[in-house]
């Protein structure tokens, strides 16, 4: 039975497919595997638009009954184009687009790109350190708000409701701070190249700070709901199980790549910002319910971080109030050059995102203040990639739980 | 282990035609490598345990202009190990015609991440990878034609009759 057919164009021409048949031999084989899955098999299509694929993802599982027996990810459904646009836009035209990289974690996206330009520029030094303060102070936060959105759609996608709830009323404190300081609620621009768009609203630190005390109770009270709650335990603990040297094979990083058990944090590694001057420790999976790398333990990693980043927002929050205090004459744009033209090089700017290594790979031509290729590397792209290889032989049900403890954002995949 | 390290240990292992070069002008240098080798040099910078290359970050297809054309790969390393970073590179003369794209071996065999990566680097700059698995468009649509990250790429305007705006 032939399932999938494609069309000859009817204007005379030959179809690309047609006539270069040597560069489709992989196209040709996948037809063949589809259209020839065995009468018991069923060949299902989950997604695009699956509640738990929290958007565009469209998955093809062939099954045996309700056993998983292989999954296909077709991914590019949001494909935004963000490597050409960049090849046409300035980098600081740029910026706006990165945030819709991972829309749910804005700040470090941008902070990623602008460091990256900055150190071609050569002055990443010259940056005020309360600027550097107050970049990492909203990564945190949007860190925060990125790891409350996984926890509560995870609950979700396991079948509690509550938890949910609760997470989006705490992360709805965070968008609010933000939105104060940058004027947007999701997708901020606030850190640019050289600066940032303003120096943070009076008041703000104060406000945070009440955030914080606040916070810290309801986290308590999540763990209690959802992180021991049995039935999530048994849902969760022994499925999907992704060990350490897959993970590093298939190029995991973040907490999906720490839940196996490997304290590999870029904060710490390449110490960028002011990161080297915070205290922080980095929660790694230690298979407390069940094996290293299951579902639960990439799930208690984001739990633990959103302390360690706390813990961060009030050093930031110290430093802010006490050394580097605002003044009336500090002005946050003071370094913004008035053309960013790198010299010709090529560099490749890492940083730790809410989802793992965010890489933006720039080729400057030196002659234009337009890359001359831009690339991105989505965490979440190389995330997803481990799917099909630790949802083999899994029931379809425990497929949901195992999307979700991966917590990849489409935006950030097909970018 | 410093780069001239890295580069004596390649040369040592494989002989001098495998570095075709070197570039130092960036921040970040990079090996350029024979094309043919690049399979065999990531596995041996993988596996020696010098080196512990064991991360693929980012694998970059390049097209360096119609002017120059070459077309390139550019692959980023970690070790996790060793906090250890290196950028290799490999380029080809190619005409730009779409019946003869330039290829490069996959290291999908030592790196399974490069999978999907070199579907991209196919998908977008029309870079054919030898010995991958499954080497099909990933994010365009499998009868998209032409490749939009060539610098010569001119923007559709209609996919199977619907205008594109």
């Amino acid at each position: 039975m032939k399932r999938h057919c494609l069309v000859p164009r009817n204007d005379g021409k030959k179809n690309r497919l047609e006539t270069t048949s040597k560069y489709n031999e992989a196209l040709q084989s996948y037809h063949k595997k589809i259209a020839e899955a065995s009468v018991e098999d069923m060949v299902l299509n989950m997604g695009p638009q699956h509640p738990s694929t929290h958007g565009v993802l469209r998955l093809e599982l062939i099954t045996d009954g309700e056993i998983v027996k292989e999954v296909i990810p077709h991914v590019g459904y949001l494909h935004r184009c963000f490597e050409k646009h960049a090849e046409s836009l300035t980098y600081q035209q740029t910026i706006p687009f990165t945030d819709r990289l991972d829309y749910l974690a804005s700040m470090n996206n941008s902070h990623a790109w602008v460091m990256g330009v900055e150190k071609m520029l050569g002055i990443d030094k010259d940056i005020p350190k309360r600027v550097e303060y107050i970049r990492v102070l909203v990564c945190e936060l949007n860190r925060i708000a990125s790891h409350l959105i996984a926890i509560g759609t995870y609950g979700i996608d396991i079948g509690a409701f509550t938890p949910f709830l609760w997470c989006f009323r705490d992360r709805e404190h965070v968008m609010g701070m933000l939105e104060w300081a940058s004027g947007s609620r999701m997708l901020y621009n606030y850190i640019w190249v050289g600066g940032l768009f303003y120096d943070l609203p009076v008041g703000f630190e104060e406000r945070c700070r009440e955030f914080v005390e606040y916070f810290k109770p309801k986290m308590v009270e999540l763990n209690q709901l959802l992180t021991d709650n049995q039935i999530f335990i048994n849902r969760t603990a022994n499925v999907g199980v992704l060990p350490l040297d897959v993970a590093i094979n298939c190029g995991c990083s973040g907490p999906v790549l720490r839940g196996s058990g490997l304290k590999y944090d870029l904060r710490r590694i390449d110490n960028y910002s002011v990161y080297p001057e915070l205290e922080f420790d980095v929660p790694i999976g230690t298979g407390a319910m069940g094996t290293t790398g299951d579902c639960w333990d990439r799930y208690k990693v984001r739990v633990d971080e959103i302390d360690q980043s706390l813990r961060m927002v009030e050093q930031c929050l110290d430093r802010l109030q006490k050394e580097l205090k605002r003044t009336p004459d500090f002005d946050p744009r003071a370094k913004l050059p008035r053309k960013i033209t790198p010299k010709a090089q090529d560099y490749y700017a890492r940083c730790e995102g809410a989802k793992g290594e965010l890489g933006f790979y720039f080729v400057a031509d030196g002659r234009t203040e337009v890359p001359f290729r831009a690339k991105a590397r989505g965490p979440s792209f190389n995330n997803l990639s481990v799917l099909p290889e630790i949802s083999k032989g899994v029931m379809i049900a425990d497929l949901i739980a195992i999307i979700g403890s991966i917590d990849f954002v489409l935006g950030e995949v097909d970018r | 282990m410093s780069f001239d390290d890295i580069k004596l240990l390649l040369t040592d292992k494989f002989g001098e035609a495998v570095v075709l070069g070197e570039e130092r002008t960036g921040m970040q240098p990079a090996l350029l490598i024979a094309p043919d080798r690049i399979a065999d040099v990531c596995l041996e910078l993988r596996n020696n345990p010098k080196t512990y290359f064991d991360f693929l970050s980012c694998l970059t297809g390049m097209d360096y202009g119609v002017d120059d054309g070459r077309f390139g790969v550019v692959y980023h390393l970690a070790s996790i190990p060793y906090h250890l970073q290196l950028t290799l590179k490999v380029s080809r003369l190619n005409d730009r015609n779409e019946d003869n794209l330039p290829s490069f071996p996959s290291v999908s065999g030592v790196y399974r991440t490069a999978d999907w990566h070199e579907r991209e680097a196919y998908d977008l700059v029309g870079i054919f990878f030898e010995g991958h698995p499954d080497l099909r468009r990933i994010l365009l649509p499998d009868d998209w034609e032409g490749y939009p990250l060539r610098k010569d790429y001119q923007a559709a305007e209609y996919y199977k009759g619907i205008k594109i705006d």
